[in-house]
């Protein structure tokens, strides 16, 4: 079957080394993961990952199944991207001088709807939004003009048609509302404690 | 002290009156007694001491089994889960102890065994800094448990065991790993009463049954001239024995077992037609392929069973009904899912299907049974040579057990000439490692086998190279008098190595030729009655001696050097392909 990119949505129990779990799924079956990204959900307690991958259909459905099967994990849902709404964001370190002095890189920024993030005498750091062709695009012109640093972040993405599943998570929510997050409290006492 | 519920929990513990200020150790062992376990198998050091100490006090109620090995703990905790039907227990120390129970723990998940691990751990203050006898067991142990936690807090305890314990033994069973550090074994804390865990927010054990699909099955069923059942331990741990063979009788359909679904029907059954798979009978492996309807009941399609999965039951639609939604589709597409436990889906499939009595498909099986009984079991259980069988061994102990005992098996041709022959009348008798192929795993699940079922006879058959991987159990066998039988079948080879090296790697006998100790001798020094037998002529009162005396007993049987284990599907061949010899 076709390999695609397939967006995994998966929405957890927001659990000490469930990251470490989920990732092993993949990389068992020796699957690359193009992008991750974890975040709270709209739900207080509940995380949302987002995974991206390049697979057949029937590769990611068999994934979704043994990802929903982990105890810490509420549901899984795998979409192609005409079914989601995602952007990925970038973070670009252009030389001070070249913007100042080149009006057209500018321009450039203008057209990506890049917004300043920092001002430096000797850079400049622009943010964008946007699908990765674009920032793409972008990149590769910036190339050209002395680019400094370049990075993008994980994508994110909202399911076109997740109406159903949304309510049910808001259900879950305010039925059984998750505690907070403790962590470790020992790790800083370490003198204290008595060890054999 | 205040409650620190970690990520995801939900308090569940409920007040019971006044709080009683009592040590995380302690709580441990409340915990269990309310779990209902009396025995646990396990080997104590430093990060698990506390534990150990607190145990000193409950010698009374909970029963401790001081094995020689922490692999042998989990063997034998799977034992005692498989031959019980309850949650094995297993008490572990911190880094060597903790990843001493790997092994049995990828075993356990393999085979969906429930399991619940306590490992000691390091004091929290320690964790990450390479402390003396700290791992990471929790990353250690991810893949190969169903779900895993560390404590940092005595608090925690009530509520992560009552965890434990629930998602071990609910759904597709499987191993737990609790991992508490050492201060909060130490920590008093306010107990407030312990609650077992009947729910988790994210975890839904059962999937919800949808009737479209039982309808659907049932007209499968019902439309079908040559129907075809494949049953596996989904069965038994689904306690569906009774609605699976009311399902079978009805239907009138053929039934052949997975290695682990062994003993979840009658060997005697008219409707079984024996094991499936690469060592499996001839017939279901054949009719595989010629089946219209093909009926999967809590089994998962293993390489073993299917072989070559793009020649596997092509011309048949497929109805699989399982537990875990995962399982369905993974590696054979799959016409109709049930989805839910079997001791639910099948009475309502049973109730939809139509009394029938395929007879003439059933002869086709009994034809080719007479086929395997000519061209390899008439040899393998009555052999004209000199020299014994092992298939002739099994014949003996069926004519004295009756298909009673309770029966585990170590990992390779013993194990499969054993699974072939052994009669099995009582569901939950068959105790082997299937998934994972663990070699040692037969003499401790063995001694698990029999504290899960101590009035029946259970007998560890074993291979001379598997015995030699655990045979430090015969101490733990020694101190607590488990009534163990052992019988291992001496072929002086790692035989199911060799079979493939003599057939397929053209006789380069690589490493397979192991030498062996005086296994009787090596269990008199532990106080182990035994005796080697290498006649015919002795072999039956042998037997009779090893399985009448009141104790533990240690029988080796010199069998044939290099004897095959057929029929045989080769690897990469259709299970339509199986090889008589």
């Amino acid at each position: 079957m076709e390999k695609k990119e397939y967006t995994i949505t998966l929405y957890t129990e927001n659990s000490i080394g469930l990251i470490g779990r989920i990732s092993g799924i993949f990389s068992r079956r020796k699957i690359n993961i193009e992008s991750l990204n974890t975040s709270p959900s709209e739900a207080e307690g509940i995380h949302r990952f987002t995974i991206v991958i390049n697979e057949s259909e029937e590769v990611v459905k068999k994934l979704c199944r043994q990802l929903e099967k982990q105890v810490d994990v509420l549901k899984a849902y795998y979409n192609t991207d005409e079914e989601i709404v995602w952007q990925e964001q970038a973070l670009y370190k252009v030389p001070a001088d070249v913007v100042t002095e080149k009006l057209y890189v500018e321009r450039l920024l203008r057209q990506y709807g890049a917004s300043t993030v920092v001002i430096r005498q000797d850079y400049i750091v622009f943010e964008t939004a946007g699908h990765r062709e674009e920032i793409d695009r972008l990149t590769e012109e910036l190339n050209k003009y002395g680019l400094i640093e370049f990075v993008r972040g994980a994508r994110i993405a909202i399911i076109k048609n997740s109406a159903g599943f949304h309510e049910k998570l808001m259900e879950f929510d305010h039925r059984e509302p998750s505690p907070n997050l403790v962590e470790n409290e020992y790790l800083d006492q370490r003198g204290s404690v008595f060890t054999m | 002290m205040n409650t620190i519920q970690k990520t995801g929990y939900k308090p569940q513990v409920e007040e019971r009156g006044k709080a009683i200020e009592i040590s995380g150790s302690k709580a441990v062992l409340e915990a269990l007694l309310e779990e209902g376990v009396d025995t646990v198998f396990g080997y104590p050091g430093g990060a698990i001491m506390p534990i150990y100490d607190a145990l000193y006090d409950y010698n009374s109620q909970l029963k401790h089994i001081l094995v020689r090995h922490e692999q042998g703990a989990i063997h034998a905790a799977q034992g005692f889960a498989r031959s019980s039907g309850k949650t094995g227990v297993v008490f572990a120390t911190s880094g060597p102890g903790a990843t001493n129970l790997v092994t049995g723990l990828a075993d356990a998940m393999i085979d969906s065994n429930p399991i619940v691990c306590i490992t000691g751990q390091v004091f929290a203050s320690l964790l990450g800094t390479d402390a003396f006898q700290e791992t990471d067991v929790i990353n250690i142990t991810t893949p190969i448990t169903k779900w895993n936690y560390q404590v940092t807090d005595a608090s925690e305890i009530p509520e992560a065991i009552a965890r434990a314990f629930h998602i071990a033994a609910t759904g597709r069973p499987g191993p737990v790993l609790i991992d508490i550090t050492k201060n909060a074994q130490l920590q008093l804390f306010d107990y407030m009463g312990y609650k077992k865990c009947s729910h988790i927010r994210s975890y839904r054990p059962e999937p919800e049954i949808r009737n479209e699909y039982i309808e659907k099955a049932a007209e499968l069923i019902n439309q079908a001239q040559k129907p075809f059942v494949l049953f596996g331990q989904g069965v038994i741990l689904g306690k569906a024995e009774a609605e699976f063979k009311a399902f079978i009788e009805k239907a009138g359909i053929p039934s052949a077992s997975t290695l682990l679904g062994l003993s979840a029907l009658p060997s005697d059954h008219s409707l079984y037609v024996g094991m499936l798979g690469m060592h499996g009978n001839y017939a279901p492996n054949v009719m595989t392929n010629e089946c219209d309807v093909l009926i999967a009941v809590g089994m998962r399609f293993d390489d073993r069973v299917t072989g070559r999965l793009d020649q596997y039951a092509k011309q048949a639609k497929i109805i699989h009904l399982d537990i875990d939604p995962a399982e369905i589709d993974k590696n054979v597409k799959t016409t109709v899912p049930v989805w839910g436990n079997c001791k639910k889906t099948l009475p309502l499939l049973t109730e939809l299907v139509k009394s029938n009595n395929h007879g003439a498909w059933l002869d086709q099986f009994r034809e080719l049974e007479k086929e395997e009984i000519k061209e390899v079991i008439h040899n393998e259980l009555n052999p004209s040579g000199p020299v014994m069988t092992m298939g002739e061994v099994i014949k003996a102990l069926n004519e004295l057990t009756n298909g009673d005992a309770i029966i585990t098996t170590d990992v390779g041709q013993h194990q499969m000439v054993a699974s072939r022959y052994a009669k099995f009348n009582h569901s939950k008798s068959s105790v082997t490692s299937g998934g994972l192929g663990t070699m040692g795993f037969g003499l401790p699940a063995a001694i698990g086998a029999w504290y899960g079922a101590p009035q029946k006879t259970v007998i560890a058959i074993v291979g001379d190279g598997g015995f030699q991987m655990t045979l430090q159990e015969l101490g733990t066998i020694m101190q607590f008098g488990a009534k163990v039988k052992i019988i291992i079948l001496n072929n002086e080879f790692l035989g199911m190595v060799r079979q493939w090296q003599q057939l397929f790697n053209e006789k380069r006998y690589s490493f397979v030729d192991i030498t062996s100790p005086d296994f009787v001798a090596l269990a008199k020094a532990y106080h182990i009655e035994g005796q080697k037998v290498s006649e015919r002529e002795d072999l039956k009162e042998a037997l009779k001696k090893a399985i009448d005396h009141d104790g533990a007993y240690l029988l080796e049987v010199m069998v044939g050097k290099e004897n095959n284990v057929f029929p045989m599907v080769t690897q990469g061949s259709s299970v339509s392909d199986i090889r008589l010899k």
